[in-house]
């Protein structure tokens, strides 16, 4: 079958998924879509920019809360709000890059993680703004063109065409020259400098322009919940995805949308019958490590292309 | 009066403390070949680097086209003209040959004749079927290929080359000799690091020799052709 062949099938699948599922699986759907945003996001820097991040929940988490307070202290509405949301993470993604990229390799691993935990901790001890513990709800979804999301399959198909348009715009960005240029960085720096290109710059633009789909992540995951809590802010939140990436395989532009979906379904589906489904998660990450270091997608395409030149 | 392409005067550079290049001081004009000659270690590449900017001088001046670059960064002493094809190829294996000639290209404005993605391909035609597949799944002397044409798509004026023959077999050698040639023709400065005596004396007009980081000995390559008593005085070889 062609590749146009299979991704009409997967069209018509997703097309016709709420259709046929249960409300459970849509819901479930539609947080595997969020998550794939934010883990395809945090690729453009593993991945494909040679920038491991453990704070990338930073940009979500801040979207989200910006989402929140802007509606429910201010009362602004969702159409004002999003671009609102949208440019001020990504200018705090130009000041967290702006520091975190004076380092590289662990050090910068360590800046993105203090920079997102100092996040955490405000929104964590900052009650009289963010509530705290308590998180803030009494949220509420959009309804673009009159069509309410609170219906499960209406967010399903909300998410949906954000996604596509999202993962179709990153997959420009990676195959451009730009890309090529990053992707160049991450492999020979050195050599980058001396064909004239400013490295930092390259790897600025990129961590900025991650935060603002980071950001984006984080609108829908408080549109999907109505709810935002410090948690959304965590080191787990950003290992979370940062495992996405790592399992689904970093550098790909389809390993990170399965990676996000494993933990996703590990998270959301196997946590109802196995108490301990965070052991389950790592049990399950090792074994990737081992078998398929690369990721869950090279591998595959590895043993594909073995099983068809037998 | 001839133009001078590149200048070093009283260079010193250090790895931490140690002290590799003592004094260094050449130049030679625009069009011409210098081969920058020496044993292992004498600091030919650290003389490389020090031009590119990978390591600056802690004290003399680089002078390209009568401009000083001794402070400045890499990316813009790239920008200012200079090339560089560095030892051991360092192509990005995993981006395409297309990319990885695209992403070094530059443009200057008076380049006469400017490199572009078909004339790196009329140059080396072998390129030219393979700009889709990943630059590691080339041989050696396709990678050293793209390596110059990666450093030819910055129209550089002053092509810096740290032995572009090493580790190829001696049909490659052939090939390289000749394209070489055909930049030296077409007017392009070029300071050539070789290992390869022979291949660097066919080639060169000015001949510079590095013995323990310092220059011992530059003058034109008439002068050390023949000179049997020099080059084993100072490279050990012949």
């Amino acid at each position: 079958m062609s590749r146009v062949a299979w991704l009409a099938l997967l069209a018509v699948l997703l097309a016709g998924f709420p259709w046929i599922a249960g409300e459970f699986y849509v819901n479930l759907t539609s947080q595997i879509f969020i998550a794939a945003i934010f883990a395809a996001s945090l690729n453009l820097l593993v991945g494909y920019g040679g920038l491991p991040s453990l704070g990338h929940a930073a940009f979500l988490g801040m979207a989200a809360y910006l989402s929140a307070l802007l509606y429910l202290k201010l009362g602004l509405g969702h159409w004002i709000t999003a671009p609102i949301v949208l440019a001020a993470t990504t200018l705090m993604a130009c000041v967290f890059g702006w520091i975190a990229l004076r380092a590289t390799g662990l050090s910068f691993l360590m800046l993105t993680l203090a920079l997102s935990q100092v996040l955490w901790g405000t929104a964590y001890r900052w009650v009289a703004v963010t509530e705290g513990d308590n998180g803030l709800r009494g949220l509420t979804r959009p309804a673009p063109f009159g069509i309410s999301l609170d219906d499960p399959a209406a967010f399903y198909y909300f998410t949906l065409a954000i996604t596509v348009l999202a993962i179709w715009i990153m997959a420009r960005f990676v195959g451009s020259s730009f890309g090529a240029a990053l992707r160049g960085t991450r492999d020979q720096p050195r050599r980058m400098s001396a064909l004239g290109h400013n490295v930092w710059l390259i790897r600025w633009i990129t961590f900025v322009y991650a935060g603002f789909w980071g950001a984006v992540s984080g609108l829908l995951f408080v549109y999907y919940n109505k709810y935002i809590h410090p948690a959304s802010l965590s080191l787990t939140s950003s290992a979370e995805g940062l495992l996405g990436v790592i399992a689904g395989g970093s550098g790909t532009l389809a390993g990170p949308i399965v990676g996000a979906a494993l933990v996703m379904i590990l998270k959301n589906y196997v946590s109802a019958y196995i108490e301990r489904w965070n052991m389950l998660l790592g049990f399950v990450f090792v074994m990737i490590v081992i078998f398929m270091p690369d990721g869950l997608v090279p591998g595959i395409r590895r043993l594909w292309a073995r099983w068809k030149a037998k | 009066m001839a133009t001078e392409a590149l200048a070093l005067a009283g260079i010193n550079a250090l790895y931490a403390d140690s002290h590799v290049l003592h004094d260094v001081s050449f130049s030679f004009n625009a069009g011409r070949v210098l081969a920058l000659l020496g044993r292992n270690g004498a600091g030919k590449t650290t003389c490389m680097s020090t031009i590119i900017g990978f390591l600056p001088p802690r004290d003399g001046e680089i002078r390209l086209f009568g401009e000083p670059i001794g402070r400045l960064m890499p990316e813009t002493i790239s920008r200012k003209g200079v090339g560089f094809v560095p030892q051991g190829r360092r192509i990005f294996p995993t981006l395409t040959v297309r990319e990885n000639l695209t992403v070094a290209r530059q443009s200057r404005g008076g380049a006469a004749k400017p490199w572009t993605l078909d004339r790196v391909c009329e140059l080396f035609p072998g390129l030219k079927g393979r700009l889709q597949q990943p630059a590691g799944s080339l041989s050696g002397g396709e990678q050293q290929m793209l390596a110059i044409g990666r450093a030819l798509m910055g129209n550089p004026r002053l092509l810096l080359m740290d032995e572009p023959s090493e580790g190829l077999a001696p049909r490659i050698v052939a090939e390289m000799r000749r394209t070489i040639a055909r930049l030296k023709q077409e007017g392009q400065s070029i300071v050539l690091v070789e290992q390869n005596i022979k291949l660097a004396l066919d080639l060169a007009d000015d001949v510079v020799m590095l013995n323990t980081g310092r220059v011992a000995f530059a003058g034109s390559v008439d002068e050390v052709r023949g000179n049997e008593a020099l080059i084993t005085q100072h490279l050990g070889v012949f």
